[in-house]
């Protein structure tokens, strides 16, 4: 019994990481291995797809490029959410329900419905293939998102602390800014990593809306990988690259992670 | 909570709905303006009515990805739920394999949809994949860029791959909740494992699975990025769902009308499920 318990998890470990494996060994090979050998081990060792990847500014670009939009794009989600979050937690107001709801309906749009009316909405504001024209377009899904997330959070905050605050004569910028975010500091903190995640893991509607300037890793990998002959080393340097990030910060949120996909519903 | 009514609280609200509104209401008002005119390009528009959605709507094509795109859903969700739930049931609940568990099973959750699909692509490619070359290996002829049954099992596969941790950790969640005393009674009681489950657990669990499903239900219904890099939508159409189908009218043809109708069809269809969900979610909510 005690062993059967164990074996389950760990197969399914094993089968989620077969694929990382094998995309880490591509990375390590040189491409006329790939070609010419079947190794479960890279045995000519390289890091040349690194190096280039490093080296290239199409490449490297591609990375700063996706980073920028994110940041940006996390900024204003975040900025913005955290007080209507904290109105849908404390206050009644006409229509409150449904503009929640619409919210949610703007997280569940496909974006191959507004790929294209998206591509001429920033087109004729003369922001095609800028930053800031992805990190809007990205906020359809993730202020939804973020203002969700907070809710959950907030509405675990007792109301006692707002009203003892205003007792002590605090303005509410000053209860809000001084107590009310460190308090859900957390919160705030998942809505963020949560906003970065989405808009980097999306890439329709970021292939879209950019050409070359603003143009993010993801796409400068499917062009490669359509156009160059099919680099399978150098993709898979470049997939490997892209897991990172998230690699790095689930361990700081791995016990809100499920709150997080749940739209902060757990 | 009760909650105190207090109109000022929309100017609190104001900047998202400026900013989301921007983004959801102008594209969606230029779609149902495509999805009732027709144009020859130079920006000069006939009326043509409903002419787009009778088309999309009667058209072979439309059927076929729609009914792809359902029995997609209907496979990624009987496997996912399953052995997501199974997952969760037999993790540790406490102690440091906790954390490992829950860090290696959330990975795939983050990586970006494309890179999942040029992976998934690597891994399967038939002469230099290690899973082609195993199931070749086998003795099973394989190609998932030529054989349709292959194409689809490596795409549901991939999905199964992709988005399994999301029940998982839903359910873990959902099962570390439920307090010891609750498992003390069944013990006293004499419960077999299997009635905890059927009695204690899975009741309980029934809001986040709920919550996880039709994520699930909604996500796999958008699944744009991840098969098509894999398969293209290939071979053949056999792997188009609704959104790959939906790009290539839009970006590919450039048929706006038929694209712009089938966009509105589509979103109404995602924004029932979408209803049923909320429903759903907030009725758990109430208790």
């Amino acid at each position: 019994m005690k062993i059967q318990k164990w074996l389950l998890p760990t197969l399914y470990i094993v089968f989620l990481m077969l694929p990382i494996y094998w995309l880490l060994n591509m990375s390590f090979k040189t491409t006329n291995e790939i070609l010419g050998t079947f190794a479960l081990i890279p045995l000519d060792f390289t890091l040349d797809n690194y190096k280039k990847i490093f080296t290239d500014p199409t490449w490297y670009n591609g990375y700063l490029n996706s980073i920028t939009y994110v940041v940006i794009n996390t900024l204003i989600s975040v900025t913005v959410a955290l007080p209507a979050a904290y109105a849908f937690s404390r206050y009644r107001f006409l229509g409150d329900k449904h503009l929640f709801f619409w919210l949610l309906t703007n997280r569940m749009a496909p974006p191959a419905v507004f790929a294209l009316p998206f591509f001429q909405l920033y087109s004729a504001f003369e922001l095609f293939d800028t930053h800031i024209a992805v990190a809007l377009a990205h906020c359809l899904f993730n202020i939804p998102l973020a203002v969700w997330i907070l809710e959950g959070f907030m509405s675990s905050v007792p109301k006692e602390l707002d009203e003892t605050a205003y007792l002590d004569g605090y303005s509410f910028w000053r209860f809000f800014i001084r107590i009310f975010v460190p308090t859900i500091a957390a919160g705030i903190g998942v809505a963020a990593f949560f906003c970065f995640m989405y808009s980097w893991v999306e890439l329709l509607l970021a292939k879209t809306l950019t050409s070359v300037a603003a143009k993010p890793i993801a796409a400068t990998m499917t062009r490669t990988a359509s156009t160059a002959g099919y680099e399978l080393g150098l993709l898979a340097a470049a997939g490997t690259l892209t897991i990172i990030p998230g690699a790095v910060v689930i361990y700081f949120v791995r016990n809100y992670i499920a709150k997080g996909f749940a739209l902060g519903r757990v | 909570m009760d909650k105190t009514t207090n109109q000022k609280a929309w100017l609190f609200v104001i900047p998202v709905v400026v900013l989301v509104a921007f983004n959801a209401l102008i594209p969606l008002m230029t779609v149902v303006n495509y999805s009732v005119q027709e144009t020859f390009g130079d920006n000069v528009f006939f009326w043509e009515g409903v002419k787009w959605f009778e088309q999309v709507l009667n058209s072979d094509r439309f059927h076929a990805s729609f009914l792809r795109q359902l029995a997609f859903t209907g496979m990624i969700l009987a496997i996912e739920v399953p052995l997501g739930i199974a997952v969760a049931l037999s993790m540790p609940r406490k102690g440091p394999w906790v954390s490992v568990c829950l860090v290696l099973m959330a990975l795939p959750l983050l990586i970006p949809w494309n890179v999942v699909g040029a992976m998934w692509n690597i891994f399967a490619l038939p002469d230099t994949g290690l899973l082609g070359r195993m199931i070749n290996g086998l003795g099973i002829e394989y190609n998932f860029t030529q054989q349709p049954v292959a194409a689809w099992m490596t795409t549901v596969v991939m999905d199964v791959w992709h988005w399994t941790s999301l029940v998982v950790l839903l359910a873990y969640a959902g099962l570390c909740s439920i307090p010891d005393a609750y498992y003390q009674a069944a013990k006293i009681d004499g419960a077999s494992s299997w009635a905890v489950f059927w009695r204690i657990q899975l009741p309980k669990l029934k809001r986040v699975l709920t919550i996880a499903i039709l994520l699930r239900f909604m996500d796999s219904f958008m699944i744009y990025t991840e098969p098509f890099v894999l398969t293209g939508g290939g071979p053949g159409n056999t792997t188009t769902f609704l959104s790959i189908d939906l790009v290539k009218i839009a970006l590919g043809q450039f048929d706006l009308g038929p694209a712009a109708a089938m966009s509105l069809i589509y979103f109404l269809i995602v924004l029932l499920l979408c209803w049923v969900f909320y429903t759903l979610m907030m009725r758990g909510e109430d208790r």
